[in-house]
């Protein structure tokens, strides 16, 4: 048990407990809110449960903190069995959506509320509260009733009150959700150095990918109850596993290839693959904006890049770049993102143009998702 | 901004002029009930001041010279008594009665509620007969008590204190239940899910943190149930056989036996300060309260 001073160094690797969600499933009604989940989550590590609404990501949370009770599964913090034990014996912090800071207390009261239930020493409570409120930059707001602060000082006093008492897990829901667009960003990054500084294993769930994207050392991405894909962000983003992924994942524009022996074939034109594509069934061509350039028109055959035509509909200024519209076979739409640097020629309504996009760059998934929870 | 702009203020005195008939109009909407509580309120309350104050003989202090009299100390207490009591005896019962309904599905919650409400649908003095037959000698609550052999003989539960306090507890009970209710619907679940993630055992929870949310309920369910039974009088009359003489009861017979409006007028004065000085007193302590448990 602990019973210092939050930690101050870096060293957080003592401090923190894997996670191993094993085949839960839970269903109101008829509604499978988690189909046969299983996640490893490492210790230590910053892993995002993302996910549209109704996914299931704010279910596993609950089930994690235990105020969800799943229909069958297993959940252990290390080899321990949590599954069964009720929430308040599970010793992990968790930030609500909308803070639930207590409307009674001043800002200290609440956070020497879980010190006081753990029998900690008065004198200590309140230098652990004030090193708390420091850490999170309120120092001197303590006597303050919650009512008082602003969203901001409120996100930040149930993120100390959430980790006053060192837990080994820390759970946040959507904990930024009700934040400004600025504030937002700003206290994403606050979080995660908080993160790196207790060396907690976090689990947070959103449903904003931006926010995923920015924060996490992987990222579960959840549909429908079960589990899409987990990896880091960089390696989602490149080379999801489903068209779903793809979709929620970025900005992207897709567009229906054949597939056959490995290979695929976008409007009869053999498309240059990374690598072979197993299966049959119909496939997506995901095109990422930032991904495409723009081709002189002069040169037919490239070498390294699939190529693709079309005809410009409309731009979108967007300050450091422009959002050119293309229309391909009139049927379809994809855009490229050109950024504003120097004398750039921008294409005008109408013309047409030629796009590349690198091999590499080439992400074709599966139309429909793929049974079974992919990992 | 331009010289011309700052300069000029176009339609000012119109849009003020509009602002002024909106409210008008919006003040008009309560001149009923204005009138109202001015008309059927406070000129009988004037009335009723101005003639305790009087006798045959023009001003006169004698009508509260008399209330001095023993006999009125004790009433005073009895109603203080059985209010105390009654209040005491609506929070144990209604307490958990609200919070399991603030637990509920909205349409469980609904049907309790009613049930809640239901005793409102009957007349009051139905109401008090009914407790009179159940809780008499030879009535069904005495009856059932010695079959199962709980008691030898029967326990007098009517025409007395014990009884009065049953019957004005169950006319009381909603208006407990009612306030604590809302109170307590308003609570958010995170406040007690945060408390369960923070460590405390359903036990703590429900006695650091649902408790001192639902104060505002419980003292509103106090102060009316406190207030209402001071000035009660129908169900004493009748389940007191007598024995249990309430504050209203003393003013009827000073009507109906003296036919004397000054003492009468008296009597009324004292119970509506009395009121008054308690909502005062329990206002203050609330807000202590609340003081002392926010620290603001």
């Amino acid at each position: 048990m602990t019973s210092g001073p939050l930690r101050s160094d870096g060293m957080g690797g003592a401090a923190a407990l894997p996670i191993t969600i094993s085949n839960i499933r839970k269903n109101y009604g008829s509604f499978r809110a988690l189909d046969n989940v299983s996640l490893d989550i490492r210790s230590g590590e910053f892993l995002t449960l993302l996910g549209p609404s109704g996914s299931g990501k704010t279910t596993l949370l609950m089930v994690l903190s235990g105020f969800v009770r799943p229909d069958s599964g297993s959940v252990r913090f290390a080899e321990r069995e949590v599954v069964l034990l009720p929430p308040h014996k599970r010793d992990i912090g968790m930030v609500f959506q909308n803070y639930a800071l207590f409307p009674h207390m001043t800002v200290a009261g609440n956070l020497a509320y879980p010190l006081k239930l753990r029998h900690v020493h008065r004198a200590e409570i309140e230098a652990r509260v004030e090193k708390a409120l420091d850490l999170v930059q309120l120092g001197g707001l303590g006597a303050r009733g919650v009512d008082e602060l602003s969203g901001g000082q409120r996100q930040r006093v149930a993120l100390a009150r959430a980790v006053i008492f060192e837990p080994r897990i820390l759970l946040m829901d959507e904990p930024l959700s009700a934040l400004d667009k600025n504030l937002r960003e700003q206290m994403q990054l606050e979080v995660r150095r908080l993160h790196d500084r207790l060396g907690m294993t976090t689990v947070y769930v959103t449903h904003d990918q931006r926010e995923a994207l920015t924060m996490s050392d992987r990222i579960a991405v959840l549909d429908k109850g079960r589990i899409q894909q987990v990896d880091p962000p960089q390696a989602l983003y490149e080379r999801p596993k489903t068209h779903f992924v793809a979709d929620f994942i970025g900005e992207s524009f897709s567009l229906p290839v054949t597939v056959n022996d490995g290979g695929a074939t976008l409007f009869d034109q053999a498309l240059h693959l990374p690598r072979k594509i197993a299966g049959s069934e119909p496939y997506f061509l995901v095109l990422r904006p930032e991904k495409l350039t723009l081709l002189p028109n002069s040169v037919d055959g490239e070498a390294g890049v699939n190529v693709i035509k079309g005809q410009v509909r409309q731009s979108v200024f967007h300050g450091d770049s422009v959002m050119i519209y293309v229309a391909v076979r009139d049927a379809h739409e994809i855009a490229l993102r050109i950024p504003l640097r120097g004398n750039v020629v921008l294409p005008q309504p109408g013309e047409h143009v030629r796009l590349g996009y690198g091999i590499e760059d080439t992400i074709v998934v599966p139309a429909a998702e793929q049974a079974g929870g992919e990992r | 901004m331009s010289s011309a702009e700052s300069g000029v203020r176009q339609n000012e005195t119109a849009l003020a002029r509009q602002a002024f008939t909106e409210q008008l109009k919006l003040l008009s909407l309560s001149f009923p009930a204005l009138l109202l509580v001015g008309f059927i309120v406070l000129i009988p309350m004037g009335w009723l001041f101005w003639l305790s104050f009087l006798d045959a003989d023009g001003f006169t202090l004698a009508h509260y010279e008399r209330l001095l009299h023993p006999s009125y100390g004790l009433t005073l207490r009895t109603t203080f008594e059985l209010a105390f009591l009654v209040t005491a005896v609506c929070v144990v019962l209604g307490y958990p009665l609200a919070y399991i309904a603030a637990q509920m599905s909205p349409r469980a919650a609904r049907i309790v509620l009613l049930c809640v409400l239901f005793p409102f649908w009957t007349s009051l003095l139905v109401r008090t007969y009914a407790w009179l037959v159940l809780l008499q000698r030879r009535g069904q609550l005495n009856t059932w008590l010695q079959d199962w052999g709980l008691t030898d003989a029967p326990l007098r539960l009517v025409h007395n204190f014990t009884g009065t306090a049953i019957g004005m507890v169950h006319i009381m009970l909603p208006f407990m239940i009612l306030p604590l209710y809302a109170a307590m619907k308003s609570i958010d679940e995170n406040y007690m899910r945060a408390a369960a993630n923070l460590g405390a055992s359903p036990v703590q929870a429900f006695w650091q943190i649902h408790v001192p949310l639902s104060l505002p309920g419980l003292g509103a369910g106090v102060m009316v149930v406190f207030v209402l039974s001071l000035g009660f009088y129908v169900t004493p009359a009748l389940l007191g056989g007598g024995r249990v003489m309430m504050w209203a009861m003393q003013i009827e017979r000073s009507l109906a036996v003296y036919s004397d409006w000054g003492a009468a007028s008296a009597l009324g004065v004292v119970l509506l300060v009395i009121t008054l000085a308690m909502l005062w007193l329990f206002s203050r302590l609330t807000g202590a309260v609340n003081a002392a448990a926010g620290g603001r």
